[in-house]
């Protein structure tokens, strides 16, 4: 019962991170119809970004957490303007490709950067765990988990009551229909592919502290990534939240009482079983077809 | 006029082509320079660096100068394969060190085969290198069985009656789990669970409630120092009590007390160098020339414990090419078996291993276990 426990637990404090990675794939993905191969690496920018604060300059870890997020926001419009407003038009796959250019320059450059050694960050927290009862959770991961349950309600209020969240969901809904209406569908992708970069450097920076910081980093947070999208529903904010706790689930369950080996394989073989009941994810958001 | 200078250029191209290629030996040296081994890979291959640049010093070998040709086998299989491919075709070196990695390893030594050139292998511990009958293959380091054997002595004087294991889900990983439990099992000792982990994981939250649940008082992790640093935070944080000590002698003491701080303290790690202990080592004028010349370069103190295997490498496979007296990859293999070295890890020599006729060679090295306590490393 104990051992269930601490997987319910461990699940939980899991499940926070990997729904923010989630929110900003689908978002960039429902909006701009990208698929966003550079998620991973902004992931492991923010990772990197709170190494450069904390370790090297020595800025506060709560101020470096804030500017990690804001550089990147930053990075992402970057990525926007420069490569991605070039492409609207092009077709999925060209977009695509240039999509997997940028992920691979953009580890590479961190390689370059940081070298190929894991960076350890240092957290402010007490290093004895939190003990509830017979199970137990580090304070650094309840504070990933608190900062990410806030920044999903962030998000969430963003794009359902705020101007620019509505002009996104009109953008989600119908490009052209939303361009005549008068909404600059230039400087929402811009905002959405800002927006959701930022929550993958957070999801980076917050878990840099927890984990080590290393190049290729954003691999595995990217296949999960993508996987909790398909799984909650392209497009979809309350997929990819529920999506990220049900994957962090099937995982600590699946590597706890079957086999921990295939840990990874649990989750894409939960995936496969949901898309065949439900092919479009747990929770599509409907658009207009045509 | 432009015909002078073109054929200026030509005639220095000739003269010079041939020249630049009998001048240096070249040998391969494929290690994962990037991805989840990219730590220790790029320490084993600052030693091998040190060893080219002090035995280039000295003269070389047969009175030419060594080369090596460094690739990046990115801590993957696949990649490894195609390194050695290249090195061995495109570079035509006589001879390879590599691959770190079990896995990486056992895919590079078909090519081997294929090819007929010989790979002195730094890292590896897997048992089935040297069983597979891969005549090629010249192991420096321990295979699991012989960690295992030189560990039995401390099963009674820590007092160990169950056992867990995490290890790495790959030749490594799980042929020293397979090892351990065996040396245990014989040495009365009890065997709780064994879990695995995918090499690229960074959160083992999973396998340590299971293993706080099976309640063993001793963990053995089998890793890369990556994982093995995340692995001593996270037993803390879920209150893990059993002690912990890593096998495959890559897990770096004083980058694990860099790295996890108080985590560390109270591990024990299998290693195969003791730069803290000077004293203890076999070839004491040897491990000084070579933590001198690490040293010098700037290079963390942290590496040492995995640099030593790049330098112990080269010197044995130089040894090799001068016993040889050709740098050509069959001389050198029959030259190899009868190399005597003395290394920074004591002294290297060859057995044989493996089926009859096909023997892989052997290092029979040394093998100690020191502990971290208060921040500092201490013998066992």
């Amino acid at each position: 019962m104990d051992q269930f426990l601490q997987h319910l637990l461990n699940a939980l404090m899991l499940g926070g991170t990997y729904a923010l990675l989630g929110i900003g794939l689908t978002l960039i993905f429902g909006i701009m119809r990208v698929v966003n191969f550079t998620h991973g690496e902004l992931y492991a920018f923010g990772a990197y970004m709170m190494y450069a604060l904390v370790m090297r300059t020595g800025v506060n870890f709560f101020v470096a957490l804030v500017l990690a997020i804001a550089l990147g926001a930053l990075l992402g419009a970057a990525l926007e303007f420069v490569l991605l407003r070039r492409l609207r038009g092009a077709d999925i796959d060209t977009t695509m490709l240039v999509m997997i250019g940028a992920w691979i320059a953009l580890q590479n450059t961190e390689q370059l950067v940081w070298t190929g050694v894991a960076k350890s960050i240092d957290n402010p927290f007490p290093a004895a765990p939190l003990v509830i009862g017979a199970v137990s959770v580090g304070w650094n991961r309840v504070f990933v988990f608190v900062v990410a349950l806030l920044l999903i309600g962030i998000t969430y209020f963003l794009i359902q009551k705020t101007k620019l969240g509505k002009a996104m969901r009109a953008t989600f809904q119908d490009r052209d229909t939303a361009a005549l209406m008068g909404v600059q569908i230039g400087s929402i992708h811009t905002a959405t592919f800002a927006l959701g970069s930022a929550l993958a450097a957070a999801a980076g920076a917050l878990l840099g502290p927890v984990f080590v910081a290393y190049p290729s980093m954003g691999d595995m947070a990217a296949a999960k990534a993508f996987a909790i999208v398909i799984l909650g529903g392209l497009g979809s904010i309350p997929g990819a939240t529920l999506g990220g706790f049900i994957l962090a689930l099937a995982e600590e369950l699946g590597a706890g009482y079957i086999s921990s080996g295939y840990r990874d394989a649990m989750s894409f073989l939960l995936i496969i079983a949901i898309l065949v009941f439900k092919p479009t994810g747990l929770f599509a958001q409907k658009e207009r077809i045509g | 006029m432009n015909r002078t200078l073109a054929a200026i250029f030509v005639t220095a191209a000739l003269a010079s082509g041939p020249v630049l290629a009998q001048d240096a030996i070249k040998i391969g040296v494929t290690q994962p320079l990037t991805g989840a081994f990219a730590a220790s890979g790029n320490y084993v291959t600052e030693g091998a660096k040190l060893a080219e640049a002090a035995i280039n010093a000295s003269g070389g070998v047969l009175g030419r100068k060594i080369q090596l040709i460094i690739e990046d086998n990115k801590s993957n299989p696949t990649e490894a394969v195609a390194t050695a491919e290249k090195l061995i075709s495109k570079d035509k070196v006589p001879v390879m060190l590599g691959a770190w990695s079990s896995s990486l390893t056992l895919a590079v030594m078909p090519k081997l085969m294929e090819y007929g050139v010989p790979m002195l292998v730094e890292t590896s511990s897997s048992g089935k290198i040297t069983v597979s009958g891969n005549p090629w293959i010249f192991r420096i380091s321990p295979t699991s069985e012989m960690e295992a054997k030189a560990f039995a002595g401390y099963v009674k004087t820590l007092g160990i009656k169950k056992a867990d294991f995490l290890a790495t889900n790959n030749d490594f990983g799980l042929g020293a789990s397979k090892e351990f439990a065996e040396m245990l099992k014989a040495n009365g000792a009890q065997i709780g669970v064994v879990e695995t982990m995918d090499p690229k994981a960074t959160d083992f939250s999973a396998q340590l409630a299971k293993i706080k649940a099976s309640g063993g008082d001793t963990l053995f992790v089998t890793t890369a120092v990556e994982q093995a640093t995340l692995i001593l935070k996270q037993a803390k944080e879920q209150q893990v009590t059993a002690r912990i000590i890593t096998t495959g002698g890559s897990v770096s003491p004083d980058q694990l007390i860099q790295q996890a701080g108080d985590a560390a303290n109270g591990s024990r790690h299998v290693v195969f160098f003791t730069p803290w202990f000077p004293e203890a080592v076999k070839n004491p004028d040897v491990a000084k020339k070579f933590v001198a010349a690490w040293n010098a370069k700037g290079l963390p103190a942290g590496g040492l414990t995995e640099g030593f295997r790049g330098w112990d490498g080269l010197y044995t496979i130089v040894e090799g090419i001068k016993l040889a007296g050709k740098a050509e990859p069959a001389a050198i293999q029959k030259a190899l078996w009868d190399v005597k070295v003395k290394g920074v890890n004591g002294d290297i020599a060859f057995i044989k291993q493996g089926p009859a006729g096909q023997e892989s060679a052997q290092n029979v090295p040394s093998v100690y276990v020191v502990r971290i306590d208060g921040g500092k490393v201490v013998k066992n």
